[in-house]
């Protein structure tokens, strides 16, 4: 047995330990480069779904920028706003804010805004952990619930009005969830937040990121 | 879930797993993954695959490895084996079928946690040859599959008041037409936790009352 052959253990131990890590390894290597394209994929056609209608159709390669503000986005990293460029002209800025307060884990969004109004042109919650049956009703693959955002800025509805009806808000709860429509209607209210502060500054940046990309173009 | 797995003498054949044993009606294993997901015909027969996909696996790959084994290290070997497999499986079905991981992506680490496939490894695998193992893991898979899907059933019925929503997550847009629509609010308590277990005791009642009526006749 084991105990008269502490060398077979050993042996043993390190075999099989290898032997998983070397399975787990290989299969990562095998998939990280498609699961990193399926990730990109699923990205643009994300970002179209959070976009203005109107302007679907056209050639839009967003430029992507960065911004930082954990109190407002939810993450203490920088994430990612993409602004879709007519020529240099930004049309819209779609954020990747994060809800850091979602019920089983952050909530990752996309919210869309329109470069012009600064209306929400779409919300959508891109990767959540939301429980089975009813957080879940976030996602649109389950339920229509995150639509009741679109049209809406950051004074519409006033700042009180940005909760769910239980908290004497507009928008409404989800039957069984309390967690999951609070924190994500608080941080599309934050991102709106976050925009309307810092609007021109960003815009200013993706033109200059729209431009530098032209010159390269051009080169 | 840390039960310990029990130390029958796993038959072979077909109905020893399926029925005589069922993981979760008899040894009632796995039950951590089981309650927690099945809110729905959809989400039970995801896990209901994903699992018995990962029960044949290790079966089979700690069969081949039984003649290395040192017994007073197995736990620990299983245990990694099946880890190991679990993560590689969540790795492949993203880069490979990333729709369907899209669907199952939440349930694939849950299986790890399911004690059905510890016992199935204890009790079978790292005694029997790979055919029996294998065979043992597909009759236990089904017989948890088969239970996933009724109590998913059961519950979305009750609870949400339709039948086989969200079918397309897993078959594609023409799948959606499956769906079925009782007309009832449906009462939420089904969906809910409690819901999980009061569904789980009328399949093992009913389960018991099939058994001792045989045996009356």
């Amino acid at each position: 047995m084991a105990e008269s052959r502490p060398f077979a253990s050993l042996l043993f131990v390190i075999a099989i330990a290898a032997g998983s890590t070397a399975l787990v390894t290989a299969s990562w290597d095998f998939s990280r480069d498609r699961i990193a394209a399926n990730e990109r994929a699923r990205l643009l056609a994300s970002l179209s779904s959070v976009l203005d209608p109107a302007l679907l159709g056209r050639d839009l390669d967003p430029v992507l920028i960065d911004a930082l503000d954990p109190e407002l986005l939810g993450s203490e990293e920088p994430i990612d706003v993409f602004v879709p460029v007519d020529g240099t002209t930004p049309l819209a800025a779609i954020f990747a804010s994060v809800a850091p307060d979602g019920y089983n884990a952050p909530i990752h969004l996309l919210v869309g805004i329109s470069a012009a109004t600064g209306q929400v042109t779409g919300v959508r919650a891109v990767e959540h952990r939301e429980t089975p049956g009813l957080g879940d009703q976030i996602d649109i693959a389950k339920s229509e619930w995150i639509l009741q955002f679109d049209g809406r800025s950051v004074n519409d509805p006033a700042t009180a009005g940005w909760a769910v009806k239980q908290d004497e808000g507009e928008f409404d709860a989800i039957t069984g969830a309390t967690v999951t429509p609070r924190a994500v209607v608080r941080a599309v209210h934050n991102t709106l937040l976050y925009f309307a502060s810092h609007r021109e500054e960003l815009l200013s940046r993706a033109r200059d990121a729209a431009l530098e990309r032209q010159s390269e173009v051009a080169e | 879930m840390t039960q310990t797995p029990p130390l029958t003498n796993m038959e072979p054949g077909w109905t020893a797993g399926f029925w005589r044993e069922n993981p979760a009606l008899v040894q009632m294993l796995g039950l951590c993954p089981l309650l927690a997901v099945t809110t729905s015909f959809v989400n039970g027969l995801l896990l209901g695959l994903a699992t018995a996909t990962v029960l044949l696996l290790t079966n089979v790959a700690i069969s081949l490895l039984r003649g290395v084994l040192i017994p007073a290290l197995r736990i620990p070997f299983f245990v990694l084996i099946i880890a190991a497999l679990v993560t590689s499986i969540d790795f492949l079905t993203n880069a490979l079928f990333f729709e369907l991981h899209e669907a199952v992506g939440l349930f694939i680490p849950l299986i790890v946690t399911n004690c059905a496939i510890l016992a199935q490894a204890e009790t079978v695998a790292s005694r029997q040859p790979v055919g029996h193992s294998a065979l043992a893991a597909l009759a236990a898979g089904s017989g948890f599959l088969a239970v996933l899907i009724a109590l998913g059933s059961l519950r979305e019925m009750l609870g949400s008041g339709t039948l086989f929503a969200n079918l397309d997550q897993l078959l594609g847009p023409a799948a959606a037409a499956f769906r079925i629509e009782f007309g009832l609010d449906g009462a939420l308590i089904a969906i809910l936790p409690p819901g999980a277990f009061f569904g789980l005791a009328l399949l093992i009642a009913i389960r018991n009352a099939v058994v001792s009526r045989r045996a009356r006749q």
